[in-house]
């Protein structure tokens, strides 16, 4: 038995030389990749999807590394926007060319967009606010030629609002002949486009092994021209301390889940390099009003005055989050960026006599389980204890609290949120956003979830989505902010800093604000 | 004549009464296995309609639109009544059919056909491991009570019951990967050798041999290794255990006392005599064991990224994926039925008493 373990060390030792550096033309991302479900941009709405298919696929508009607050086109070429604010129309940059050898065309922009609304899959949401419905779809999506699509939508909104939404990894173009070469039963290849792609992206889907890997291989013939890395390895590691393991090996390139405490302990380590990436996800408290002590203004108020937000980002958040008191996070179009609550227990507690709770009260707080909630969750536990509310955490799975805010039986809750594309209103339009506050209401914005009935801010969201004037819109959102900052039952805590641990060898690879702003196409080694 | 034809019949009709007796203990043994299974997924699915997670939302996510989430409610069966979809679900599972895995927009039976061979190739790996020393280790501790080999197979054991799985793999991945550079990191396999061999059996350490890919035979065997010998340690750990206190009861026996007086040597003594008495218990142990590593090791695979089944039931698990869980839980289920019978037909050759029985 001695002799077959030795033998077994011996075998070990003697191909150990395949282990050391992963190979030149490839990068190898650790990652916890668990939650990719589907790879058709029409049902994907996952970040570590949307972070592979925007890799894959081309859109007509898109934001370029460089700079983050100004849309361009991309697979477009150009694009005018009607007088009446209801026409745009794109040309097609030329010689745009599927990974099938399809030329990419207006037709196969109406069909992608067309199939989103068709199948109303999960992201089709995003598309509501155009008045698009199966029935009137084709009609509004007019291919004028081959390079030419003119595009309607039913009311007039803000057009860098609409722009935005021909941004996301919702509308990536999908190519129509070969989608529809795998059809069945008039999925509009569906089925198929779950576990394949058919794209024009610098970077094509080679496998996916749920759980274990994702590959992705360059197209050659990629119109940006051709990616330095022949393939794309992301490594499904839940584990972030075998992340940093690997990485400090060598078996890596990158390792995206590290803790706060790992970041640390890679300090000083001369052939890693560690590169914060503010992300959009922010983290709030949410207030359900059917708690009648959180529905007293004065009770909100004290709160904002009773949570360490200083003393959480520099402790155990450290680098991973930063202090964010509105509801749009930091460094975008129509950015507050003001923070100006701090831990003040004894205003905390002088408000909360004011709301006529001198001896405090109890109530019930839902928490996920997992980092950073738990800490964060426990800190505010300690803080709210000192001037007299008594916290009872409950913690859960993420999914289990969130059956629970959409069911409105939650007491106070932490959460996270992630805009779906860089305009304001992705954020407005759930935190300021209640059409209607019954408890059967068919749309559930985190206002409705929270019971906050705001017929005059709903108003408010609603004319700053539709203001034409760029300026005037900037300013409309930054009162919205305000206001939410000081009157909501929202109170915003964090801002989530991305922290990118690469071999030093590793070069240009590039993580935006959101999950589908990263690239691998300028990737080096 | 008469004789031989009167023995002959006797005969045939023993031979029939046998066989009728032979199909009437397989028959109650089917149903039995059906009825078992029956009551397995009754349970699992009354369990998956209970946990506090809404499966429209593991479906479909936090954002779709009221339609989105209306739809695929009705198309997942969640309006009809529990025992419609009991209903439902049975039929199709009885047909074959075990869904699609919201998690992985793939049928459950895919998946598990997918994942299951890395969990068994680990857990028999282990359970080989942790027999083969166990049991000696085992022996030699009752053979030498109290003494130091004792002491010292009894700290080793101790250890590996008591520490968690989940430290004693980072711990073994700093010092024989890190450190030492002895095996390589997580993962089945390096990204080199990824997607080389076709999947056959599913198994990479087989599949390799049979493709002639020696190359990523040995990556694979140097993968299994750490894991393997970490949970293998873990089942030594419970194995020598147990062989310690069911030697020590038989060491004590009178007929030990009677083998030895009679200037039996030793290890014949306890080998053969005392050995011999525990077979079949050792063998529950060992089976139990074995099962339990089947079941997934979720947290060894956690550590070492090893996408094996207990990842995947988990996983299932925390998203409410009823179809996944409930296939999951159906193999792991039919495993241990599966193991439950293979160790009683063990029992069979090993204890002559049963052989007798069964003879007669």
């Amino acid at each position: 038995m001695k002799g077959l373990i030795g033998g077994l060390f011996l075998a070990a030792a003697l191909t150990s030389a395949s282990w050391a550096d992963t190979p030149k033309d490839t990068l190898v991302i650790g990652k916890n990749i668990d939650d990719i479900i589907t790879m058709d941009p029409a049902e994907m709405y996952e970040l570590s999807t949307s972070e592979i298919l925007v890799n894959i696929y081309d859109r007509l508009m898109g934001l370029e590394p460089g700079d983050m607050k100004t849309l361009v086109p991309t697979a477009a070429e150009s694009y005018k926007v009607g007088d009446d604010g209801k026409t745009f129309t794109f040309v097609l940059k030329p010689n745009l060319v599927f990974h099938s050898g399809n030329p990419v065309t207006a037709a196969d922009v109406a069909f992608s967009y067309s199939r989103v609304i068709k199948l109303a899959l999960t992201p089709a949401y995003i598309f509501d606010p155009l008045g698009w419905t199966p029935e009137n779809v084709d009609s509004m999506l007019k291919p004028l030629d081959a390079r030419t699509i003119e595009i309607h939508v039913a009311e007039a909104l803000a057009p860098s609002y609409v722009l935005n939404l021909f941004s996301t990894v919702t509308s990536s173009i999908v190519d129509q002949k070969e989608a529809m070469a795998h059809e069945k039963d008039g999925d509009l290849g569906h089925e198929w486009l779950k576990t394949n792609t058919a794209g024009s992206g610098s970077f094509k889907l080679k496998v996916w092994k749920p759980n274990e890997t994702v590959v992705l291989e360059r197209d050659e013939k990629a119109w940006r021209g051709e990616p330095a890395m022949k393939r794309i390895i992301m490594r499904h590691i839940p584990e972030p301390a075998s992340q940093r393991l690997q990485l400090e090996k060598g078996d890596i390139d990158i390792a995206l889940n590290l803790t706060a405490d790992q970041i640390a302990g890679l300090q000083g380590n001369q052939d890693i390099a560690i590169d914060p990436a503010p992300k959009a996800t922010i983290n709030y408290l949410g207030l359900n009003q059917k708690v009648k002590e959180l529905a007293n203004p004065k009770v909100w108020e004290a709160l904002r005055w009773a949570i360490d937000y200083q003393g959480m980002a520099d402790s155990f958040l450290k680098g991973r989050y930063i202090v964010n008191q509105s509801f749009w996070p930091a460094g975008f179009f129509a950015s507050l960026e003001e923070n100006p609550y701090h831990l003040d227990l004894a205003k905390a507690k002088a408000l909360l006599v004011e709301a006529g709770y001198p001896d405090g009260f109890t109530i019930e707080f839902d928490a996920p389980s997992s980092a950073p909630f738990n800490d964060v969750a426990q800190s505010i536990q300690a803080t709210f204890g000192q001037i007299g509310v008594k916290v009872n955490i409950t913690p859960a799975e993420a999914k289990q609290v969130l059956t629970k805010y959409r069911a409105r039986t939650h007491g106070m809750v932490v959460m996270y949120w992630g805009p779906d594309f860089f305009d304001p209103h992705s954020n407005a339009g759930s935190f300021a956003y209640n059409p209607d506050n019954s408890d059967n209401a068919t749309s559930k914005p985190l206002a409705w979830r929270n019971a906050w009935d705001i017929p005059e801010i709903t108003q408010q969201t609603l004319a700053a989505l539709k203001e034409p004037d760029t300026e005037k819109r900037k300013q409309l959102y930054l009162d919205l902010q305000r206001e939410l900052q000081a009157h909501s039952p929202f109170i915003f805590l964090f801002q989530e800093v991305e922290q990118v641990a690469r071999r030093v060898n590793v070069q240009g690879y590039f993580s935006g604000p959101g999950a589908d702003l990263v690239y691998y196409r300028g990737v080096t080694k | 004549m008469t004789q031989g034809f009167a023995g002959g019949a006797v005969a045939a009709a023993r031979g029939g009464a046998r066989l009728g007796r032979v199909l009437r203990g397989a028959l109650r043994l089917l149903l039995t296995l059906a009825l078992t299974l029956l009551g397995l997924i009754a349970v699992t699915f009354v369990i998956g309609r209970v946990v506090p997670i809404d499966p429209v939302l593991a479906v479909v996510g936090d954002r779709a639109s009221a339609e989105t989430y209306a739809r695929v409610r009705l198309e997942m069966g969640l309006d009809l009544p529990l025992l419609e979809q009991f209903w439902n679900y049975l039929r199709k599972v009885l047909s074959g059919d075990f869904g699609t895995a919201v998690i992985s927009s793939r049928p459950v039976l895919d998946d598990l056909v997918r994942v299951f061979p890395a969990t068994f190739e680990l857990a028999t790996a282990a359970t080989l491991l942790g027999t083969f020393l166990g049991v000696p280790l085992g022996v030699a501790a009752a053979t030498h009570h109290g003494r130091w080999q004792d002491q010292v197979i009894r700290v080793v054991a101790l250890v590996g019951y008591s520490v968690p799985v989940f430290w004693l793999g980072l711990v073994g991945l700093l010092l024989f990967y890190a450190q030492l550079d002895w095996v390589p990191g997580p993962g089945q396999l390096d990204v080199y050798y990824e997607g080389l061999v076709e999947p056959v059996t599913g198994l990479l350490t087989v599949d390799s041999l049979l493709a002639g890919e020696y190359e990523v035979f040995w990556n694979a065997l140097s993968h299994l290794i750490l894991p393997a010998g970490l949970l293998g340690y873990i089942s030594l750990a419970y194995i020598a255990r147990m062989t310690r206190s069911f030697m020590l009861g038989q060491l004590r026996q009178e007929y030990v006392t009677v083998a030895r007086v009679k200037g039996l040597p030793e290890r014949q003594v306890v080998w053969r005599h005392a050995f011999g008495n525990i077979r079949v218990p050792l063998l529950t142990v060992v089976v139990l064991s074995y099962a339990a590593l089947l079941e997934g090791a979720v947290l060894t695979e956690t550590v070492f990224s090893w996408p094996g089944l207990g990842l995947y039931i988990t996983h299932s698990l925390f998203n409410a994926d009823l179809n996944a869980v409930l296939g999951g839980t159906l193999l792991i289920g039919s495993i241990f039925i599966l193991l439950n019978l293979l160790s009683d037909l063990l029992y069979r050759l090993l204890d002559p008493r049963t052989r007798k029985e069964m003879g007669r």
